[in-house]
């Protein structure tokens, strides 16, 4: 048991025996999951803030339940019907959720590093729900879980992250934490979506532009949707060619060992990044991803809530 | 004062007394079940199983209690390892004998109340421990205790199961102020 942090606001800077604490907690949270009082009262009068200043509807979801089954209180809080519509900043935001108490505030910013500034002033407890194009930590702590519930293990394991790779905050998160916990990640997509240059950030990883060889011995195959909303400049010629190029067909799927495991971080885009079949097929791990997302979620929230400095108990 | 509290075949002697208390307080034993509180009440649920067992001639099922999401004090300390909670039989209409190896303030306990009544509705639940050592904080007694030792706050009560690694001794030591 290794767990000191206050904020939760990337995976790279996570030891291993950090990321082996949430996926061991995130295990009890699931099964908790699975009965018929599905409620914790580990939260109890807690108060949590989603504070979405970009939109996101399944992660505000997913965190918003997770409270919920640790019987916090929960406001969310979204750009659009907000005060930092109105010229407010994110400084004063999170002050003013401070003044009504808030414990825990989740954030959703486009900005890169937004989490990281708000943890240098917030006395809250600050959980990064995605920022720019840099971290998602608990989806990558999601997607690591999957992969351990299902394979056993992390080390060793040959991971292919397939698709939008620059501009994925899901791709960075799932980087640091299989890199971290020994697993061989390859990278592959277009090579406008895939520089080189992510090599360099960890010896595990490796980079290559062919499909072919991106899907060689992999044990899981980690699908990205194709960001159309973050792309300025067209980074392929068309959707067509794309699903051509680099989508999961049955053909390829063939190519692969029998007992792969198939992600996506959703949602997904049908017949273009993945087959239809694939995607409902027994080899899809797609909505167990959903299921284990909230119990990280919890395991996440539950963690941060202890682990005050000077009061480290037996 | 550190001291030997239980020897090893005065724990078993303790142990069987404890499953005769249980099965001369439940004569329609059908229903009776044990729920072991993570981490030290398993052992104890385990061996009161086993007793039982040769008490009443048929088996007595046995369930895991992790009370750690159901404790009071989890913003003022360190989060805790979550343990599993494997119950294998439904708890509505049974008598569940929920065991512990030391009872101290009462606060776990009463976490493990909290934690069974959101996993079903037992008919009545006694409690068993081991050490019973006093300085209760809430209004909470036990129905069959292997042993009262009054003690004083700096002292701790450490039982060393041999399923945890240890040589089945109780032992009472003084905590370094």
């Amino acid at each position: 048991m290794s767990w000191t942090r206050r904020h939760l606001l990337d995976l790279q800077s996570l030891s291993a025996a950090e990321l082996t604490t949430v996926l061991d907690t995130a295990r009890a949270f699931r099964a908790i999951g699975e009965r018929s009082i599905k409620k914790v009262p580990a939260l109890r009068g807690k108060t949590v803030v989603n504070l979405f200043v970009e939109p996101s509807t399944r992660t505000r979801i997913s965190f918003e339940l997770a409270a919920l089954r640790l019987s916090a209180d929960v406001i969310n809080f979204t750009a659009e019907s907000s005060s930092l519509k109105k010229g407010e900043s994110l400084k004063d935001t999170v002050r003013n959720l401070e003044a009504l108490n808030a414990d825990f505030i989740i954030l959703r910013h486009g900005a890169s590093g937004a989490p990281q500034f708000l943890s240098q002033f917030a006395h809250a407890h600050v959980v990064n729900a995605g920022d720019g194009a840099h971290e998602h930590p608990t989806q990558g702590l999601l997607d690591v879980f999957t992969i351990r519930e299902r394979r056993g293990r992390i080390e060793g394991l040959n991971v292919t992250i397939l698709g939008d790779i620059l501009y994925s905050r899901v791709a960075r998160s799932n980087i640091w934490a299989l890199a971290t916990l020994g697993a061989n990640v390859t990278l592959c997509g277009p090579s406008t979506l895939v520089p080189k240059v992510f090599e360099s950030l960890h010896p595990r990883i490796r980079v290559t532009w062919d499909l072919e060889e991106g899907l060689r011995g992999a044990d899981v195959v980690n699908l990205l949707r194709i960001q159309h909303e973050r792309q300025r400049i067209s980074a392929f010629p068309s959707v067509g060619e794309y699903a051509s190029l680099f989508g999961l067909t049955p053909s390829r799927m063939a190519t692969l060992s029998p007992d792969v495991i198939i992600m996506h971080p959703g949602p997904i885009n049908r017949g273009v990044e993945i087959a239809s079949e694939i995607a409902d097929g027994v080899q899809s791990v797609i909505l167990e991803q959903v299921t284990n997302g909230l119990a990280v979620r919890m395991a996440v929230l539950f963690l941060l809530n202890g682990g005050r400095q000077g009061e480290l108990a037996a | 004062m550190n001291g030997v509290l239980l020897e090893p075949q005065v724990l078993v002697r303790t142990i069987a007394r404890m499953a005769h208390e249980i099965a001369e307080r439940n004569p329609q034993s059908e229903g009776l079940a044990l729920v072991g509180i993570q981490k030290g009440g398993v052992a104890l649920a385990g061996r009161l199983s086993a007793a039982l067992e040769r008490v009443l001639g048929h088996a007595i099922p046995v369930g895991l209690l992790d009370v750690a999401m159901y404790r009071d004090d989890l913003d003022r300390r360190a989060a805790p390892s979550l343990m599993p909670t494997e119950i294998p039989f439904g708890l509505d209409g049974r008598t569940i004998v929920l065991v512990d190896d030391v009872l101290f303030s009462g606060r776990t306990v009463r976490a493990a109340l909290d934690a069974l009544a959101d996993l079903g509705r037992p008919r009545r639940i006694h409690l068993a421990v081991l050490v019973d050592r006093g300085h209760r904080e809430l209004p909470i007694r036990a129905d069959f205790v292997g042993k009262n030792v009054p003690t004083s706050l700096r002292q701790r009560v450490e039982v060393r199961w041999v399923e945890d690694g240890g040589d089945d001794t109780v032992l009472l030591q003084e905590v370094a102020a």
